[in-house]
């Protein structure tokens, strides 16, 4: 049996897809629980090729509800799990994201973005953002990254493994149909070779010696009695994701020291922006570009400096306003004016870019 | 001087969370008896995980000394299903009501039973929906007066009683073991949990029990209504015995 997947640094040219199953791969992911739908299924795909070389397992369910909760099922085991899913299959795991996170479970899910509402298209879009940040009943505290490409992908799957683990939320790599489908370069390579240390997975159930006498049996539940129970609970895991906000917050700035214009974007709309920042500096407008990387936590902070540097905040983004809802309620106070370019479920290009901003710069004059 | 005789209770129930939260009456605590006790006699407290559902069967979730994990309305069946695929040396176990197994979870037991996952899953059969206060359940009896069903149940309008056990025996194949006990008759009930336990060690198949039970406190019964009914008005419907077990194929 051959164990490492991938030898210390190797270039490829993959789909998102391909990318996302070697990561898992060099992550040290044991089981996939999967369920089809597009445009994520080549995650499967890929996994289940590879599994029995790498002495690694795969179920395919009845459906995304049971392929969430046999993943939460499969980690409680003490495996790291993993599954994928987009659009309508993103409504059904949130049933079982919802018992993670309560049950502080590390599970990973790979969302592929697909346009919604309702079934609608497969490849373009970023309108999964309100419901892998918040989820649904609860409180939405799960780690969320939200990728540009395929280096990202590899980069942010492995990442996803050791977040999860480490502060036992569930974690979510947040891509989109056309970085699951379009080939890209990309340098896979052993998390050895950078120095990342996995994170060896823990049994919580299971665990050796005999319950009640070598040790405390597990008692895992969701429900509670008393609203008071609930209470405690719940502001306890508040005040600890809170806390650990700081050290989980990840975002990216190009050319904002002295930007006039600043255009927030995330995922694989942000490389469009930043050829956009590219193409107005060339121009003499002095743009700038805020890209964050968790989109829960949110690095709020961060981005309220940076906006409060600018003449104009401009928001793009493959949605009407999720991404929006997030940095207005992020940088509440904050007085600088605040517009909008929103393509839902549609690319956006470095060109449409430039032209709203030049718009916009005019407007300011 | 009084004596006072302690009940002694098997290794595995958890004294701790005793006196147990069940309704005075309730079937479930009969069921968990004599499943706590085939655990014991087949030694496999250690490494057995108990799944428990959304519905009165929660009220178990620290019922044992063994591992558990109480899970959402349905979702007990994949739980542990997860749980058994990502470890082989544990005993699964997903205890569910019937509303759990039969309406809300049904798609997660049917393809658990044709996929052969090696759990074993009990289903407790008091024919509604208990901890929502009585409502109509996919084994409510036809005439059965509930809180969804007020004037008995019209077969007409809402179709026949689902026969879990049947529908799963139709279903799986080999290996397979599937029976339909009663708390009425809790030393035969116990040997189909054991049997259904044993099924899983020996590694054969999916095992299923579903279990007929009392729920006197939404049937609004006295506790000789309450044993008619399980006794008599619902084994007129469900028959109680064994409909698979491997080795012996279903009897024609
Ligand atoms: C998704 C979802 N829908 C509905 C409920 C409300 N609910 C809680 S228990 C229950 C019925 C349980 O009935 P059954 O499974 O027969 O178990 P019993 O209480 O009779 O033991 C329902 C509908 C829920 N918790 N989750
Ligand atoms: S409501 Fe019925 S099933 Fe639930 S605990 Fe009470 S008697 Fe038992």
């Amino acid at each position: 049996m051959v164990t490492k997947p991938i030898e210390g640094e190797k270039r490829a040219f993959m789909t998102g897809n391909e990318v996302v199953a070697w990561a898992a791969l060099a992550a040290g992911a044991d089981i996939m629980y999967g369920y089809p739908i597009t445009p994520q299924n080549e995650i499967m795909h890929y996994w289940i090729r590879l599994a029995p070389k790498y002495d690694k397992n795969f179920l395919q369910t009845e459906d995304e509800i049971s392929a969430g909760f046999t993943c939460v099922g499969g980690v409680m085991a003490g495996k790291k799990a993993f599954t994928a899913t987009a659009g309508p299959g993103n409504i059904l795991m949130q049933e079982s994201m919802t018992m993670a996170e309560m049950m502080r479970i590390p599970t990973v899910l790979v969302v592929c973005q697909r346009g919604g509402p309702s079934t609608a298209t497969v490849i373009y879009s970023q309108q999964e953002v309100t419901l892998t940040c918040f989820g649904g009943n609860g409180e939405g505290f799960r780690i969320v990254y939200s990728t540009s490409g395929q280096q990202d992908l590899f980069d942010y799957t492995i990442k996803a493994f050791n977040t999860a683990w480490k502060y036992r939320f569930p974690t979510f790599v947040l891509g989109d149909g056309y970085q699951a489908k379009m080939r890209e370069s990309v340098t896979i390579y052993d998390p050895e070779v950078r120095g990342i240390k996995m994170i060896e997975p823990e049994p919580f159930v299971g665990k050796a010696g005999m319950p009640a006498l070598d040790r405390d049996p597990a008692h895992y539940r969701n429900t509670y009695n008393l609203e008071e129970e609930l209470y405690e609970v719940v502001t306890a895991m508040a005040k600890e994701f809170e806390q650990i906000a700081p050290e989980l917050v990840e975002y990216q700035e190009f050319e904002t020291e002295d930007c006039e214009v600043l255009i927030l974007a995330h995922g694989v709309v942000s490389r469009a922006v930043r050829g956009a920042v590219e193409a107005l500096r060339a121009q003499g407008i002095k743009a700038g570009h805020f890209r964050p990387i968790t989109l829960r936590p949110f690095p709020a902070e961060q981005l309220k400096q940076t906006v409060q540097k600018a003449k104009k905040v401009l928001v793009v983004e493959s949605a009407v306003g999720q991404l929006e809802k997030i940095i207005k309620q992020s940088t509440y106070g904050v007085t600088t004016p605040m517009t909008n370019y929103f393509r839902p479920g549609e690319g956006i290009t470095v060109e449409e870019v430039v032209e709203e901003v030049v718009e916009e710069v005019k407007k300011l004059v | 001087m009084e004596t006072i005789i302690e009940p002694k209770m098997p290794k595995v129930w958890r004294k701790e969370t005793k006196p147990h939260k069940f309704c005075p009456g309730c079937g479930h605590p009969l069921v968990l008896k004599v499943l706590g006790e085939a655990i014991e006699e087949l030694e496999i407290q250690e490494r057995t995980v108990f799944g428990c559902d959304i519905g009165c069967s929660l009220l178990a979730w620290d019922f044992f000394n063994v591992d558990s994990v109480q899970t959402h309305h349905g979702r007990t069946t994949p739980v542990i299903t997860g749980i058994k695929r990502a470890n082989s040396n544990l005993i699964g176990i997903a205890y569910m009501g019937d509303g759990g197994g039969y309406a809300i979870g049904s798609q997660h037991l049917v393809n658990a039973a044709a996929r052969n996952e090696k759990i074993t899953v009990i289903l407790v059969n008091n024919t509604i929906y208990a901890m929502t206060g009585g409502q109509m359940a996919p084994t409510t009896l036809p005439n059965q007066k509930t809180e969804t069903s007020p004037y008995g149940r019209e077969i007409e309008a809402t179709g026949y009683p689902t026969l879990g056990p049947e529908m799963v025996s139709a279903i799986t194949q080999e290996g397979a073991y599937i029976a339909r006990g009663t708390v009425a008759n809790l030393r035969q009930l116990k040997k189909f949990i054991k049997n259904a336990l044993e099924n899983q060690v020996n590694g054969n198949g999916f095992s299923f029990v579903e279990a007929l039970s009392l729920c006197p406190t939404n049937w609004r019964t006295n506790a000789e209504e309450t044993w008619k009914f399980v006794e008599d008005e619902m084994t007129k419907y469900f028959k109680v015995g064994e409909l698979k077990t491997p080795g012996k194929k279903e009897e024609a």
